[in-house]
């Protein structure tokens, strides 16, 4: 909340003392500089764009196409139709997952951030520690043996409750609400709400969760897009024949690898939910990060 | 009453009150915040812990194809030490790290301090800077592989104005490492410049206005002023990026076609994709293991030594 006011802050006090007016006005220089990065930012995907809607004998010529052109739908097609992607497949398990996986983290941290931030138990010290110890720890990459040997044995190998499973565990998610909870949630109103005999899920229920909602829409965008783009457990647990959509697209890439155009429309419908997500949360997105780096 | 309350912290008033009343209201006041936070633990315990502890279990094992395991204690880490192929994972990953988070930490921070100013269309901007973040790691490495086409590729094009030969981008160390750490900067520079911007915004304006006053340079004020005070965005990011490099692996393995080889001669594997080599092209899980411990060990010293460099940025001015 702070950081999101503080431009506010800055144009009122440059305004009252004129000297330093220009200090915080941006010279040509910066203009230049935040034009060339939006331009470097946005070329990759346009030229992702342009390769999809192209024929492949265009994506090779020299010098390179840089509009795009008229093979859009074809090349779509040929993608959904491919018979080593399974691309819907992919599609609708990454849509799936990345869902499930959102919507509990969301819960779970929640309900662990509500009880460190506002409820005194034994232990609880020792029990936050923890979790920001294990953020520090690359878990997916340190445990991948023994977690691919526990779904061998469970004979979850090829099916989505393995890739879903192991990312509930999110200790960011913990952190986040924790944090999120102390600040938008006084301990007078806990308090306030025990007095008036709320047990402590309804206290949950009715005081914190109204509280709590725009710091969980941080959380779940993150989760969305952290899940959505996750590569190396799904292509190691799941099979071809049932991918996520980034095993899909590995699939195309190793196969099919001078075939630019197929690559590029699989890869182009791979990002279509993040940019919706983008378009949709942009602001929330752009607030949560900062709020996020300045608690940290 | 409302005084009363403020007194003490709320579970210990009402515990004291109510103690050998009924089983709900233990339920309520003592266990609930352990149940609260029991799903955390348990995901933990099953897909932290253990998989944390097995690691090194497995990793005094030696596995072979045909299905034999034996116990070697501590031979896996002994071969790693003398195997080659680990080592140049090791300066891959190390060098590739170098070479995307030095300019990119550079480059966040310009970046910051240009969005740092007053401007038209503020949110437009900063949605563009973050843009890249958006798209996923492997559609990142589709889109520059064929950037850094040998033949047909948009960088070799350009360089070709410049009267350069074509760049076997894929075929060397340097080059291949070159391409890979722009993908991870590409990706990663705007996001890490929203994180600095956030850092500025907490400075105090007062600091700037008193050094302009004393005729400091704008130049002076940022590396005198900004770089100093960011220090703890700053060891929030390093750390971050240095997680994040050391486990490198979505964009050398789609930047080989999806393979986990790391080119002809693995000259852009890293420890990650030799991790995953190990374990599950090889089948050898004690050795992918034992990897796994190195690569943790790696991720700690880098870790400590990048938070001891960021404290001394500054640190005596």
């Amino acid at each position: 909340m702070t950081t999101i006011s503080a431009p506010a802050g800055t144009r009122r006090r440059t305004k009252a003392s004129s000297g330093a007016t220009s200090l915080w006005t941006p010279t040509p220089m910066t203009r230049l500089v935040l034009a060339v990065t939006i331009i470097i930012s946005a070329f990759p995907l346009y030229y992702m764009i342009v390769i999809a809607s192209r024929t492949n004998t265009e994506a090779t010529d020299m010098p390179p196409p840089f509009l795009p052109g008229g093979n859009l739908g074809e090349n779509v097609q040929r993608v959904l139709s491919n018979p080593d992607a399974h691309y819907l497949t992919g599609l609708t398990n990454s849509l799936i997952i990345a869902c499930t996986v959102t919507v509990s983290v969301v819960l779970i941290s929640t309900f662990a951030g509500f009880a460190f931030a506002r409820l005194q138990f034994k232990g609880g010290k020792v029990l936050l520690l923890l979790v920001l110890l294990t953020m520090m720890v690359p878990l997916q990459q340190m445990g991948i043996v023994p977690l691919y040997r526990l779904m061998v044995s469970l004979e979850w190998v090829g099916s989505i409750k393995a890739v879903i499973l192991p990312f509930l565990l999110n200790g960011f998610g913990v952190f986040l609400m924790t944090q999120y909870t102390q600040q938008a949630v006084p301990n007078e109103l806990v308090e306030a709400a025990r007095v008036d005999g709320a047990s402590t899920l309804r206290i949950w229920w009715n005081v914190v969760l109204p509280a709590v909602r725009p710091g969980m829409g941080v959380l779940g965008i993150n989760t969305f897009m952290l899940i959505w783009n996750d590569f190396m457990w799904p292509l190691i647990v799941l099979t071809p024949d049932n991918p996520t959509v980034q095993v899909a697209i590995n699939s195309l890439n190793a196969k099919y690898g001078t075939d630019y155009v197929l690559i590029f429309s699989g890869t182009l419908m791979s990002i279509l939910p993040l940019i919706v997500v983008f378009i949709a949360f942009g602001r929330q997105i752009i607030g949560g990060l900062m709020e996020g780096a300045v608690k940290a | 009453m409302s005084l009363h309350v403020d007194a003490l912290p709320p579970s210990r008033r009402r515990a004291k009150s109510s103690s050998g009343r009924s089983f709900l209201t233990w339920l309520d006041l003592k266990a609930a915040p352990y149940l609260l936070v029991s799903p955390y633990y348990i995901l933990f315990l099953v897909f932290g812990l253990f998989p944390l502890a097995f690691t090194l279990y497995y990793s005094f094992f030696d596995y072979d194809l045909t299905g034999t395991v034996e116990w070697t204690g501590l031979g896996n880490y002994a071969a790693m030490l003398g195997d080659s192929a680990f080592w140049r994972a090791v300066v891959n990953t190390l060098a590739m790290f170098l070479i995307a988070t030095v300019p990119q930490m550079l480059l966040a921070l310009l970046l910051a301090n240009a969005l740092n100013k007053r401007m038209k269309f503020q949110l437009f901007v900063r949605l563009g800077v973050l843009l890249p973040l958006v798209t996923s790691v492997v559609a990142v490495a589709v889109v520059f592989t064929q950037l850094y086409g040998r033949d047909w590729g948009v960088v070799n094009w350009v360089l070709g104005w410049f009267g350069a030969d074509p760049i076997d981008w894929k075929a060397e160390r340097l080059p291949s490492w070159l391409a890979i750490a722009t993908m991870v900067d590409w990706r990663w520079t705007g996001y890490n410049a929203i994180i600095f911007l956030a850092g500025m915004q907490t400075i105090p304006k007062d600091l700037y206005e008193a050094a302009s006053i004393d005729g400091a340079s704008r130049r002076r004020q940022f590396w005198q002023i900004t770089v100093p005070m960011l220090r703890p965005t700053m060891i929030f990011v390093v750390l971050n990026s240095t997680i994040g490099g050391l486990t490198l692996f979505a964009e050398p393995t789609t930047f080989y076609n999806g393979n986990v080889h790391g080119g002809t001669t693995s000259q852009f594997q890293t420890v990650s994709m030799f991790i995953f080599e190990q374990g599950f092209r090889e089948f050898d899980y004690g050795y992918a293991s034992a990897a796994a411990w190195l690569l943790f060990l790696l991720i700690l010293i880098g870790s400590a030594i990048n938070f001891l460099l960021i404290r001394r940025i500054g640190g005596n001015r």
